[in-house]
């Protein structure tokens, strides 16, 4: 499996990250020897082994259903760049 | 070759827990804005999402309910997108290993124009929990976007069906069913103008015999109706794209409901672009066999039991017994009228849906806000089978309970509704009307059947209405052959 630039690119759009050809180059690079290493291990046979979900062997714990949250608007707001009438503004975004 | 269209849903339904589904805080509808965002809603930086109980319960109900698979171990999820609406910059979902997968759901599409009703399967290809989005105000707020995030984290459960739906009218009966199994077993409010009950509907075409078409899917249906009016639409648009040489481009669409149309919102993105990954922040979900026994336990009598119950213990038609348990108020209502009047469930069944449906549809009410009590409908059904009401005087005694309120047997004692069963005294009314009307009964006699109607309308008349019609007409008949 090998990675194009144009993968590079694709994935830094898609992460909202502004790259320079320059930083395209050395992610390419770095993303390619993980894909090196990727590419070894699968030489391994891993057909009997369940893939892992969590590097934790532990399970969720679960909290019962019960409304523990009040309401601090005031104060979350206090720190926001912009607010009207109890709403957050941010840069129109259209699709 | 005819085209055939083929339909999935993909339905989300709200859980109807008492907080959001990671934190806290609570999902109530109609609340001021950001009133309910607490920080994890907000994801401020350092909170950890924990999952809610009570929403992996309403799934394991809901699993259980379709005769699905229960994952005893499921995963959450990533999915990756850049929308103030989620301030994260991902929801929380699950992908490959889902907490439901495999169940059914058995529908019946109504009869339309000369072809009949019937029963179907259809295959629900999985469950998965997930959280909503908050919401975006696009209004004036000198260019810019107004967030509220009191839904961002409210529980969902998104259900997926295979493409097994051929026409709009199957796509329908399987969101009505759908929708009444969610409420059934109380894992959601269903309420679909407040957004709790949400359809997809991933629409394609095809020749039969050939492979399925690029379909595309069409968002955010929140009323039967439109969900009907949206495919047609869809399916019609394009059958003819595709018969004018055009092709398909798989992609999302929008209905429009005032111009009745659909219109591309964007291409699809490919799933990858989403680029899922197992959430590090949230432990594999596991569910004992003992937890999924437990809620079994309290599971309801599901209505396709209750219906199948219907049929073979009291005697009704697989349609009244569909329409019985469409929801879980209206049957449980059947079943207390008929427990005041055992024995009886074919008319108890025959004023349900008939008199009692029409009288809430016109007043704009449902089963729940009936002015009747099951009790008291039962108190009348009784007196219509031991025949001490006509079936003209129970619409009176219907009328009466209806706007006034009151008990059967009185309205009947106080309006003198009581028919006359006494065979003597409705004789000799009946000689009375033969002797008047010499010239009809001649006419009757000659052979103009038609005129017995005459005669009991007359006699009927003449008892004030309270003349035992089976007996009248016996009597009648005898009489009149002379």
């Amino acid at each position: 499996m090998s990675l194009s630039i144009d993968d590079v690119k694709k994935v830094a759009r898609l992460a909202r990250l502004a790259v320079t050809e320059q930083e395209a180059q050395t992610a390419h690079a770095q993303l390619s020897g993980i894909f090196g290493l990727i590419g070894e291990m699968r030489a391994v046979d891993t057909a009997a082994i369940e893939p892992m979900s969590h590097a934790q062997d532990v399970v969720q714990r679960l909290r019962e259903d019960r409304v523990t949250e009040h309401d601090q608007r005031e104060l979350f707001q206090s720190v926001a760049p912009q607010v009207e009438n109890g709403l957050y503004l941010v840069p129109q975004v259209i699709e | 070759m005819t085209w055939e269209i083929v339909i999935g849903l993909e339905v989300h339904a709200q859980l109807s827990t008492s907080s959001k589904i990671f934190c806290g805080a609570s999902t109530a509808f109609g609340a001021e804005p950001n009133t309910q965002a607490d920080a994890v809603s907000l994801a401020l930086p350092g909170v950890l999402p924990v999952l809610n109980k009570g929403a992996v319960e309403r799934a394991i109900r809901f699993g259980l309910a379709t005769g699905a698979y229960i994952a005893p171990r499921s995963v959450f999820a990533r999915k990756n997108y850049f929308y103030p609406d989620l301030p994260k910059g991902y929801q929380i979902s699950q992908f490959d290993l889902p907490v439901v997968g495999n169940g059914q759901l058995v529908i019946q599409v109504p009869a339309q124009g000369n072809s009949p009703a019937y029963e179907k399967t259809v295959c629900l290809t999985r469950a998965h929990l997930e959280e909503d989005a908050g919401k975006s105000l696009h209004e004036d707020f000198h260019g810019m976007t107004g967030i509220d995030l009191n839904r961002a984290g409210t529980p969902l459960l998104e259900i997926v069906s295979e493409p097994d739906m051929r026409s709009a009218a199957e796509a329908v009966a399987y969101a009505k069913t759908l929708h009444s199994l969610v409420r059934w077993i109380g894992i959601c409010d269903g309420n679909m103008q407040e957004g709790s009950f949400r359809c997809d509907a991933n629409v394609s075409v095809h020749k039969s015999g050939t492979p399925f078409g690029t379909r595309r899917e069409i968002k955010n249906l929140n009323s039967f109706r439109f969900l009907e009016q949206a495919i047609n639409y869809e399916a019609r648009w394009q059958i003819e794209t595709l018969e004018s040489g055009g092709t398909i481009r798989q992609a999302t669409v929008l209905f429009d409901p005032d111009k009745g149309e659909t219109r591309m919102m964007r291409t699809k993105e490919e799933a990858h672009d989403y680029r899922y990954f197992p959430d590090p922040d949230l432990l594999p979900l596991e569910i004992s066999e003992e937890w999924k026994e437990r809620v079994r336990a309290t599971l309801p009598e599901l209505p396709q039991a209750r219906q199948a119950r219907y049929v073979s213990e009291l005697g009704l038609s697989v349609y009244d017994a569909g329409i019985l348990t469409a929801s879980r108020e209206m049957a449980d209502f059947f079943e207390a009228a008929l427990n005041e009047a055992p024995g009886h469930a074919k008319m108890c069944a025959n004023w349900l849906i008939g008199e009692i449906s029409a009288q809430l549809n016109r007043d704009g009410l449902d089963i729940a806000q009936c002015p009747i009590t099951p009790q008291q409908l039962g108190g009348m059904l009784k007196r219509i089978a031991d025949n001490t009401i006509s079936n003209s005087g129970a619409k009176e005694v219907f009328r009466t309970i209806w706007t006034e309120g009151g008990e059967a047997d009185a309205i009947i004692e106080a309006k003198g509704l009581k028919q006359v069963s006494d065979s003597g005294a409705i004789e000799v009314l009946v000689d009375e009307i033969i002797a008047a009307n010499a010239d009809k009964v001649a006419e009757y006699r000659s052979g103009k059947d038609k005129l017995f109607g005459f005669f009991v309308g007359l006699a009927m008349k003449a008892s004030k209405g309270k003349a035992n019609p089976a007996q009248l007409n016996e009597i009648l008949k005898r009489k009149l052959a002379g």
